[in-house]
């Protein structure tokens, strides 16, 4: 069997890091998957839903629900913005029956990359190989609204060559937080800078998660500091061979 | 009226009517181990040494008796009226003070005393807890005031913990207006966290099993 | 309407020595908190943490029935209620009655409450003295400052602070060691409490089969303020109501544990009434104080209704990132942390501090050891709709409104979307990957925000859609 994929590829990947989302695809399609790139897709919508603008979230959600409407899997490579879809539509929609209905069909349809190869292919081994010592960054929403945290471990386990080897703050919070980082750019800067601190007490080569917005935040603040630590998501690992 | 406005908009913000009866509250969540007496008496005592209480067990009244006479050495000690410390002979012990009725005078000599002795109604052995019922044999500043606490529990009164305590007692106001528990001795954190015990009440607690 | 206090922020963000103590704090609390509630040590602590919030709902979603039958029981054991609306009323009752009884000293035990409506100043203000006894609270009280943390109230002041408050506040000889300050304060203060005519505490349950109040505390102050004046006063909020004395064997459970990481704190006062016939010490009066102050307003909101269950354990502030780097005094009232951002906003109302929803990375670490279950994101998601939905009228708040206006549009517009992307790529392309500095122009609003504490990502010269196109088909 040869399940039928939609990617969703995320507005920052597709506008900031677009490898990400060829190595999703490649990756997907070393596991048997037929992968398509539904080109209407835009954006989930998540930066006006946590910034307040309720309506605004709605007319780029419902987009979303129209474009995706018929897509047999649809995997992303953000949990944000899976959990986006998966959890906080239900709320955006709580007052329109008629989406809302949508938003919950959709729902279960919806993977993040990495709970995707491990659930419902039930793949851990891909075959990549890299050399390197990575650490992972549990994303927050990935972590906490998804729950997803060994999966992501499970996959970079089995990479050859590549030792993983855990940071004492895996689950705290890089500072991005969408708008947060520009709001509030001193915490934020702050927050990222104990993050990093973290990171290079591993002395790891590179860091991995499974939202390229965290790594964005991650990577700007380790380039600011000269530190040649670098990130990788999760995809980028997983299609090197 | 205060009192009248503020029901009154609490139950317009609830869209409750005067008077009305709550559905069934969720079920009170009692789970009480069962751990035999000598298990009850290991823990407790682990739990507040754990503390940096100091807890002993004896095996007679008279040791029960040389506990309390080797803490007090020569110094000064005021005992509650509890019929517990008579049979074991506290109150008579040379230094004690025992008695009082009258709240100054009590408060009074709680003041200068430099070891306060009580009886116990319970213990909880799984945090090292002690259970203390205001009455007219156990007042409240006698294991308050002064420095030193010692305290004596009879072991069948041992309970498992928390739940059990509320199972004995589903209504301790019934009783009493004040029911104090006490876990190891006084102590703050307040200046850099920093653990320094014996800020407001007693430093140091000694609890006797008897 | 208060604005962000960006250079207060500022300044507390550059003090290292503030940084590594908040840090340091919060992180050993946090520490002591997750090895409490570990598998090992409490197996059924999302049970217990299930069953605090359904009892916490029960109570509150039929309040006004254990209001009424808390205030018969108290009554029944010769006590008396005492409803207020504001802070206004509480200080006129509790100066009323020092007036009536010729009370001129009052010691007072840890009390968010009392704080949140600026009681001692109040009294103060009438000339009734209020001594804080719990030894932050006293520090504080010494240095004219607010709480900076619900638990541990002056988390940030090292010894040589309290050295310099004590010698010049109570005239003492400079002392530096932790414990001898310590040793100073209770000596000064054991006067006050048996000097004291009232003991004014506030309450962490107040139990209504019983007509009970609930003091949880470590260092015997709360003790001492209720046993040994002769008039105890408790004041409490409304919401601290739980219907049982049973509850109590799940909610003491929780409270420590999260804390502080003790699985009972060292005092648990369970008080019912002045002193019974025959009990030799204790009150003669007692009187529980249920304030509303903004409170009845929460209430009306059935998803909001839940930031009434907090149980002030202090748990989401120690977790919480952004307490973490701007700590207790850069929020504007009281109530700190990720508690205090959706709190304060509801009390006080929307308008007032329109930023402290979005103070939060929303990464819901708040969520996860709140004992009570408060969905506190959740609020924080609310709220922010709330604000934008009161339309603000400053500048940036206009034109943000106006960027998401243009930006949801543009997200139902892929092809504008693909070459509004490429406008960006080649207005910041520079030929390397992270920018350090944005061309002038381009060097305001958000991106001079990020490109303020890190490097900017360049985006590529051909976005995924454009690669995909390319990409050969395997």
């Amino acid at each position: 069997m040869n399940p039928r994929v939609s990617i969703f590829v995320t507005c920052v990947v597709d506008q900031l890091f677009p490898r990400v989302g060829l190595a999703m695809a490649d990756v997907l399609e070393r596991a048997g998957c037929l992968v398509d790139f539904p080109e209407r897709q835009t954006c989930c919508g998540q930066p006006a839903f946590n910034s307040g603008y309720h309506d605004d979230a709605r007319r780029v959600a419902r987009y979303f629900l129209d474009v995706f409407k018929d897509s047999e899997y649809i995997v992303v490579p953000s949990g944000s913005c899976t959990s986006m879809i998966t959890h906080h539509y239900a709320d955006l929609f709580r007052d329109s029956p008629e989406w809302l209905d949508r938003a919950k069909q959709i729902a279960p349809r919806v993977w993040e990359f990495s709970t995707f190869l491990v659930e419902v292919l039930q793949i851990t081994d891909v075959g990549a190989s890299l050399e390197t010592v990575a650490t992972y960054h549990d994303s927050c929403h990935a972590l906490r609204e998804l729950q997803i945290k060994e999966a992501p471990r499970k996959l970079l386990r089995h990479v050859r060559g590549l030792e993983l080897r855990e940071m004492d703050t895996a689950e705290e919070c890089c500072g991005f937080g969408g708008t947060f980082s520009v709001k509030f750019p001193g915490v934020s800067g702050g927050m990222a800078r104990t993050k990093i601190d973290s990171i290079v007490r591993t002395n790891a080569d590179v860091v991995v998660s499974v939202d390229s917005s965290c790594l964005m935040q991650i990577q700007g603040a380790l380039s600011r500091a000269g530190l040649p630590t670098k990130t990788m998501h999760l995809a980028e690992v997983l299609a090197a061979r | 009226m205060s009192r009248d406005d503020i029901l009154q908009q609490v139950r317009s913000a609830l869209g409750r009517k005067s008077g009305e009866a709550p559905p069934d509250a969720p079920p009170a969540r009692i789970r009480i181990p069962q751990p035999d007496t000598d298990e009850r008496i290991r823990s407790f005592v682990c739990a507040l040494e754990g503390l940096a209480g100091k807890a002993f067990v004896a095996d007679s009244v008279e040791e029960a008796r040389h506990y309390a006479a080797a803490l007090l050495e020569n110094g000064t000690a005021v005992a509650s009226n509890a019929p517990f410390l008579e049979q074991l002979g506290i109150r008579t012990l040379p230094g004690v003070q025992s008695g009082f009725y009258d709240r100054d005078e009590l408060r009074a000599v709680c003041a200068s005393a430099g070891l306060g002795i009580t009886g116990a109604d319970y213990a909880l052995s799984d945090t090292g807890t002690l259970v203390l019922i205001s009455s007219p044999e156990e007042a409240r500043l006698i294991s308050l005031l002064p420095p030193v606490h010692l305290a004596f529990v009879a072991r069948e009164n041992i309970l498992s913990g928390l739940d059990e305590l509320f199972a004995v007692l589903p209504m301790p106001a019934a009783r009493t207006s004040s029911m104090i528990l006490i876990t190891g001795p006084s102590r703050t954190a307040d200046i850099e966290q920093i653990l320094i015990r014996g800020v407001h009440g007693p430093g140091h607690v000694h609890v006797v099993i008897v | 309407m208060t604005s962000l206090p960006e250079a207060n922020i500022e300044r507390t963000l550059a003090d290292a020595n503030l940084q590594l103590a908040i840090y340091a704090s919060t992180g050993r609390l946090m520490d002591k908190r997750k090895t409490a509630v570990s598998a090992e040590l409490l197996p059924d602590y999302q049970e217990l943490r299930t069953q605090a919030n359904a009892v916490k709902k029960h109570a509150l979603d039929n309040l006004d029935f254990y209001l009424e039958q808390f205030e018969t029981n108290v009554q029944n054991v010769g006590g008396h209620v005492v409803y207020c609306r504001d802070g206004t009323e509480v200080a006129d009752f509790v100066l009323k009655l020092a007036k009536e009884r010729g009370a001129g000293l009052l010691v007072k035990s840890k009390s968010m409450t009392t704080e949140e409506i600026d009681l001692n100043e109040r009294l103060e203000h009438h000339g009734l003295h209020a001594v804080e006894t719990d030894l932050g609270e006293y520090i504080l009280q010494l240095a004219e400052e607010r709480p900076y943390h619900i638990v541990a109230p002056a988390l940030h002041k090292t010894r040589y602070d309290v050295a310099d408050i004590f010698t010049s506040k109570l005239g003492v000889e400079r002392e530096i060691v932790p414990e001898n300050q310590t040793r100073i304060a209770r000596e000064v203060l054991r006067e006050k409490f048996l000097a004291a005519d009232i003991g004014l505490t506030g309450a962490n349950f107040l139990v209504a089969d019983s007509g009970a109040v609930v003091l949880v505390e470590n260092e015997g102050n709360a003790r001492l303020t209720s046993s040994a004046p002769k008039i105890h006063i408790a004041v409490a909020g409304i919401e601290k109501i739980i219907p049982r004395a049973q509850d109590l064997a799940v909610f003491l459970k929780l409270l420590g544990r999260s804390a502080t990481g003790q699985h009972l704190t060292v005092y648990t006062s369970f008080l019912s009434g002045p002193r019974r016939n025959g009990e030799i010490d204790g009150p003669d009066e007692f009187y529980v104080v249920l304030l509303d102050n903004g409170r009845t307003r929460l209430l009306a909101d059935n998803e909001k209704r839940q930031s009434l269950y907090c149980i002030r354990c202090g748990a989401c502030l120690n977790i919480c990132p952004v307490y973490r780097k701007i700590g207790g005094h850069n929020y504007p009232w009281v109530y700190s942390g990720p508690i205090g951002a959706i709190i304060t906003p509801q009390y006080q109302g929307i308008g007032k501090n329109p930023w402290l929803p979005y103070a939060s990375s929303l990464c819901g670490a708040c969520a996860e050891v709140c004992p009570v279950k408060i969905d506190i994101p959740k609020l924080l998601l609310d709220l922010r709709s709330e604000v934008t939905a009161t339309h603000p009228k400053d500048q940036k708040s206009r034109i943000e409104r106006m960027s998401f206006r243009v930006w949801s549009w543009l997200m139902t517009k892929p092809k504008l979307f693909e070459m509004a992307g490429m406008a960006a790529s080649t207005a910041l392309a520079n030929g390397c990957g992270w920018l350090r500095n944005v061309p002038a122009p381009l060097n305001i609003g958000p991106l001079r925000a990020w490109i303020s504490q890190r490097d900017l990502p360049v985006p590529p010269p051909k976005s995924f859609r454009q690669l995909w196109r390319t990409r050969p088909n395997k």
